[in-house]
């Protein structure tokens, strides 16, 4: 029997192409005779816009056209970009043009579209075209857009309220009756983005010839690309092919359907001309969408021994102008609150806010971090309060193993109720403060400030809904060359997809590994699929797989029956052969059975036998699965500078069984650097007039090497019994704590300065005034 | 992000330099490219004509006299790092070039392209400015010297007129200039390692047989919207037993600036971390002038 | 106003000549009109480090460099690191090491790193994080290019002991 590959650190199938430059990226698209796409974007938050003059553009040599809205082919005109995500709690959902018809509402949105033969003549020509702008009061703070009478982020809208959402479960009213402590806080979390190092890309060639629209986009949601564009376009879907080749980072942005996804293709069908669009990075700083941008209100009731009795909390969630991902961001994080705890009652009432911003949609976390962060952090205040330890109080409330399944009480953004699959919360936790030798960072504590030196720890848990649906689905094709052809809805942005579900394929099929070549994000493989976000890959394409496999050795098993005249069940199936147990020289390769199937043409194949060695399974689960896990950070503060470092990161972590373990500790640690630059480093800053600040990375400012701390993981496998393989998924639990880790340990390393850290990220200069604001008041 | 369209020139003998730059308007100096050709891609500046100085012989020469150092204005970063002859007489460049960006930017920025762009964090414009600098500056109508402290003339606007050239930097070596007792410090903070400093502080200082100190250059980046030397301070340094009550008194001198402010930090902010780094810098400095005593 | 330059230039060790417009980044060069399209432009202000490759066995921007800038000079991208082998040994170590997620930063990380190691036999990992600290990673975290690093020191530095670092000065 061969060892199983499920669970094996297996090096990567993507990597040698990666590693010598052979990689092939959107820009890296090379079709002779394209045109170059360049957009006039709008400079304003908030404008009318009174008339656009191109004539100037037009006159430039190399500039073959510039289009505006009037330009566009009717399907676009006649209707916006479609609404993704609708959803009934919506008051309003307003969606972008594909170019901006009359009104733009935030810095950034295109306005025109000039094609030329190079990206250097399209920026010329740009610089000529002018826009009248009548200048609109714009809706930027979201506690101003939130109030009546504020100006609206769209002109033909009375208010800002796009949903007004109340949550929640038990009767919150008795466990605020005389609780022993009740802690009421405010928390924000400002707004950044994901920032691949790949920006945006679409590459457009129509082929008159097939009457198909071929198109290249770095998107994590090919399939959802070929249909609205489908949809949108009225054309049939199997005239449409998307290809999601190597993708430079997603991180949830990449899931959007933007207005140029649109624009590019509209523009091979007006030129007859491939076309190309590759985002600049002042671009990606102004369109690319965005998250956190939460600001939160609670109040926690909790007995004088630590244990909760109820949460009462209000958000407002500034979404930015559009609905591009309709309220699933809020909706998370609403959701989400509860984590790993045992909250008897639970009250939110959460208004998400329009803006004249970019929208806000997922980035790593989804809406979590923030979460985690409220309830991580009222915990820390109310063992502070009570003078508990912050790793005690935790452990007073965690839901119990025993306790699994666990139904929380909401229902989540599947529409299925939030019920927590398996997991053992305060192992964990035990795990994670015992690595982290939290029993003795006092000592250590006490040793730094004796030299003047200000450490601090922290520790904060957490759940992950992962694994959502609908459905993802894998092919498996064993070719005549014996070879494995794998195809799937996944479309990674180099999370491993290829070796994990090469992985999962060589255990189900009973093939090797190196005959098998996995191919993603591409419509023509496989008809549907979902796409890659939501940490929803292993637990959905995984199993697919793994059904899928199975499906295909049974062919295998019969056809080799045949050819071996011997029973189905006296056979075995490892390594890419066929063989009657016991008699391991007896046997076929997967080769030999997949010529034999295919037969000589002409020839009757024997009865009962499939010609085609091939199944695909879509796998739908029924609801989400729950990652969960402790981290513990240890910090230094000079407090004189504001200056953090982080000494030790340390996690404790659970997301099923795990296919690739050197796959899931690099999703952790990518998980946590992203949590380090959302804690200290990333902020998106505009002006009073809606205007952004920070539009490149001198001024947003990513986590780098030395920022970075190492990860010192361990890991728990607590199978899901919602798929066949027990995987969970484990894309972004990473960063879902690491804010709430990080700042909790900050402000423990200034407890001598009695400061209280509420909003993120936290600066050096934030951190320099909240030790002047506190010692001022000492005095 | 593509730079707008221009004229380039590609010289290689000063002379050739220094004629191109008086015949065309509107030209831009290319010298190491970090920061003027982000610039250009942004379109932020779009020059007719570009001036390629990479090609110009005899501008990246590092010459060490027994009493001057003379420093080209084509010197690389890297070079000022890692040259040990010049780090030995003054360690400043090393200690500084650290914090200067990574090494690919080091390898192409130079001495000269970080004092022509003059941001008011850049760490050379304030090694200069405490080693008392002068800027060497050459047209076609000849030559003159500016003193380092009178190169900033506004935010990102040095003492040249757009026909000149800067062509090197000349100082007196400060390990003989000064005594035998001189040290020197540089230390900054910034919000990540290789970022413009949130405050940066060089100091050169020198002591007499008592402790008494004789010279002391305090030079801050980034606190205001220039770099520049902090007098204040140097007066109260200066002729006193610098004790740690003197380096206390003097760094609150810091706290006096105007300030600066930007999306990274406030102009509070950056007094209290330039007195904070002043007080441990000059301690370093005055400590490594008592150590040099032979 | 269009100007353009001839250029002779050395890339992976064949010697090129071109006709470039002036105002071409080197990276476009490479990428556009040369189709390596190995290396990476990420954020063409010089700050994100994709785009990093070796001008004369040193490591730069090349989306700060002119194509001109190269003329007459010598440029190796990630397309020439291996030479004749299938993967060099700090490629090699990243695979080995699962330094890559996306692999998009892994051009920029490969030339930083190479210039790096051949003069630094064993770095520290502080040393190492401080060498790549102008190249950013969204995916990795940066753990286990440091530790892809610091597998392939040796190697590394013996191989620039053998061959110096070409062209380079000082």
């Amino acid at each position: 029997m061969s060892s199983s590959w499920i669970g094996k650190s297996v090096k990567r199938l993507e990597d040698p192409a990666l590693l010598t430059g052979r990689g092939q990226f959107v820009d890296d698209i090379h079709i002779p005779g394209t045109l170059h796409a360049a957009f006039v974007r709008s400079p304003h938050a908030h404008a009318r816009i009174a008339n656009i003059d191109k004539s100037g553009a037009l006159s430039f040599a190399g500039v073959h056209a510039v289009y505006t809205f009037e330009d566009l082919p009717d399907a676009l005109t006649a209707r916006p970009l479609p609404e993704l995500q609708p959803n009934s709690l919506m008051r309003a959902a307003v969606m972008p043009f594909a170019l901006a018809r009359d009104e733009v509402c935030h810095v950034g949105a295109p306005v025109a579209v000039v094609l030329a033969d190079d990206r250097y003549i399209a920026e010329d020509a740009l610089e000529h075209i002018v826009v009248d702008y009548e200048v609109l009061p714009a809706a930027v703070d979201v506690f101003d857009a939130a109030e009546p009478g504020a100006a609206t982020a769209h002109a033909h809208l009375d208010d800002n309220l796009a949903a007004d959402i109340r949550i929640g479960y038990g009767d919150a009213d008795a466990a605020f009756m005389n609780p022993h402590l009740i802690i009421d806080e405010r928390f924000v979390q400002h707004r950044g983005t994901a920032h691949p190092i790949e920006c945006r890309a679409v590459q457009a060639q129509f082929d008159e010839l097939t009457d198909t629209m071929r198109l290249w986009a770095n998107t994590q949601t090919p399939h959802l690309y070929k249909a609205a564009y489908a949809d949108l376009m009225d054309v049939p879907e199997q005239n449409v092919m998307v290809i999601a080749p190597d993708v430079g980072g997603g991180f949830g942005p990449k899931v959007m359907l933007y207005p140029e996804q649109l624009v590019v293709p509209a523009c091979a069908l007006l030129t007859g001309r491939p076309v190309k669009w590759t985002e600049d990075r002042r671009e990606h700083f102004i369109t690319a969408t965005m998250e956190r941008d939460q600001h939160w209100r609670g109040e926690l009731a909790v007995d004088a021994d630590g244990t909760i009795r109820g949460l009462r909390a209000e958000m407002l969630h500034d979404m930015g102008a559009h609905a591009m991902w309709g309220i699933v961001t809020p909706w998370i994080s609403c959701t989400t609150v509860p984590g790993p705890y045992v909250l008897p009652s639970y009250q939110m009432h959460c208004r998400v806010v329009m803006t004249n911003k970019v929208a806000v949609t997922p980035v790593r976390g989804a809406g979590r971090p923030q979460a985690a962060y409220f309830i991580e952090r009222l915990l820390d205040r109310a063992a502070d309060a009570l003078g508990l330890g912050r790793d005690e109080i935790r452990r007073r409330n965690y839901v119990q193993p025993e306790q699994m399944p666990y139904e929380v009480g909401l229902i989540f953004r599947d529409g299925r109720p939030v019920v927590y699959d398996t997991g053992d919360y305060p192992e964990l936790a035990r795990l994670a403060l015992e690595k982290s030798d939290w029993a003795g960072f006092r000592e250590r504590q006490r040793a730094a400030r004796a030299e003047g030196r200000y450490l601090g720890i922290g520790v904060a848990s957490y759940i992950e809904a992962t694994g959502l649906g609908p459905f993802e689905g894998t092919s498996v094709h064993v070719l005549p060359s014996g070879r494995v052809a794998v195809h799937t809805g996944a479309a990674p942005q180099g999370q491993g997809h290829q070796t994990m579900l090469a992985q999962v394929v060589a255990d189900a099929l009973g093939a090797r590994l190196e005959d098998i070549t996995v191919k993603t994000s591409d419509t023509v493989t496989i008809p549907r699929g979902v796409g890659t976000f939501a940490s929803r890959i292993t637990p959905n394409a995984s199993p697919a797989a793994h059904e899928a496999g199975l499906s295909v050795k049974t062919k295998i098993r019969k056809v080799a029956s045949h050819m071996l005249e011997a029973a189905e069940e006296d056979l075995e199936v490892e390594d890419g052969r066929v063989f009657i147990r016991g008699v391991r020289e007896h046997g076929k390769t997967f080769a030999e059975i997949a010529k034999f199937a295919n037969a000589l043409p002409g020839f009757a194949l024997p009865k009962g036998l499939d010609p085609v060695l091939q199944d695909t399974v879509y796998f739908a689960p029924e609801q989400a699965t729950y990652p969960c896990g402790t981290h513990v950070a240890e910090v230094e503060v000079d407090p004189a500078l504001g200056a953090v470092r982080i000494l030790r990161y340390v996690t404790a972590h659970d997301c099923g069984t795990i296919i690739n373990p050197v796959s899931v500790e690099a999703q952790v640690m990518g998980g946590v650097a992203h949590g380090v630059g959302n804690a200290l480093l990333e902020r998106m800053v505009y002006d009073d007039a809606g205007q952004p600040l920070t539009v490149n990375f001198g001024e947003y400012l990513l986590p780098s090497a030395p920022e970075v701390p190492c990860v010192e993981q361990t890991h728990m496998e607590s199978p899901t019994p919602l798929n066949p393989l027990g995987a969970k998924g484990a894309g972004e639990g990473g960063t879902i704590p690491a804010i709430a880790v990080i700042v909790s340990a900050i402000e423990d390393a200034l407890a001598p300065f009695d400061v209280q850290i509420n909003d993120v990220p936290v600066t050096p200069d934030r951190l320099l005034a909240l030790i002047d604001e506190s010692t001022e008041e000492s005095h | 992000m593509k730079p707008s369209p221009f004229a380039y020139h590609a010289p290689t003998t000063l002379a050739e330099t220094l004629d191109l730059l008086a015949d065309l308007d509107d030209a831009k100096l290319l010298a190491g490219g970090q920061s003027l050709m982000p610039m250009m891609n942004f379109r932020y500046v779009a020059p007719e004509h570009l001036i390629d100085l990479n090609q110009v012989a005899g501008l990246d020469r590092i010459e060490l006299g027994e009493k001057y150092v003379r420093l080209g204005a084509m010197v690389r970063q890297r070079s000022l790092l890692t040259h040990d002859a010049l780090n030995a007489c003054c360690p400043l460049f090393r200690e500084a070039l650290e914090w200067v960006g990574h090494i690919a930017t080091r390898n192409r920025g130079t001495l000269g392209g970080s004092l022509s762009h003059l941001d008011p964090a850049a760490e050379l414009p304030v090694v200069c400015m405490a080693l008392n600098a002068e800027v060497e500056i050459a047209s076609s109508e000849g030559q003159r010297t500016v003193q380092a402290t009178q190169w900033p003339v506004a935010y990102m606007l040095p003492n040249i007129d757009e026909h000149e050239l800067l062509i090197g930097i000349r100082f007196a070596r400060p390990d003989t200039s000064f005594g035998a007792r001189t040290g020197m410090a540089f230390s900054e903070f910034a919000r990540r390692h290789g970022d413009f400093a949130l405050a940066a502080v060089a100091i050169v200082v020198a002591l007499d047989d008592d402790d008494t100190v004789t010279h002391a250059s305090v030079a801050l980046g980034g606190v205001d919207d220039v770099p520049l030397r902090l007098s204040a301070a140097e007066e109260l340094l200066i002729g006193r037993r610098a004790d740690a009550g003197v380096v206390t008194t003097a760094a609150r001198a810091a706290l006096e600036l105007p300030g600066f402010e930007d999306v990274h930090a406030s102009a509070t902010y950056r007094r209290k971390v330039a007195m904070t780094l002043l007080e441990r810098t000059l301690s370093t400095a005055l400590m490594r002038a008592r150590e040099s005593q032979t | 106003m269009n100007q353009t330059w001839d250029v002779t230039v050395s890339v992976n060790g064949a010697p090129v000549q071109a006709t470039v417009p002036v105002r071409q980044s080197l990276a476009d060069f490479l990428r556009h009109t040369l189709e390596l399209t190995g290396t990476h432009v990420g954020c063409e202000h010089g700050v994100c480090g994709a785009c990093t490759v070796l001008l004369d066995g040193r490591s730069v921007r090349s989306c700060l460099t002119l194509a001109v800038q190269a003329n007459g000079h010598s440029i190796t991208t990630i397309e020439g690191l291996a030479g004749d082998a299938e993967l060099g040994p700090l490629q090699q170590a990243f695979m080995d090491q699962h330094a890559l997620q996306c692999g998009f930063c892994t051009p920029g990380m490969l030339a930083t790193l190479t210039e790096f190691l051949r003069e630094h036999p064993a770095p520290t990992e502080h040393e190492v994080r401080l060498a790549i600290s102008g190249n950013l990673c969204r995916c990795t975290g940066y753990e286990n290019i440091v530790r892809a690093a610091l597998q392939a020191a040796p190697a590394l530095y013996a191989s620039g002991t053998q061959g110096g670092v070409p062209g380079a000065s000082e």
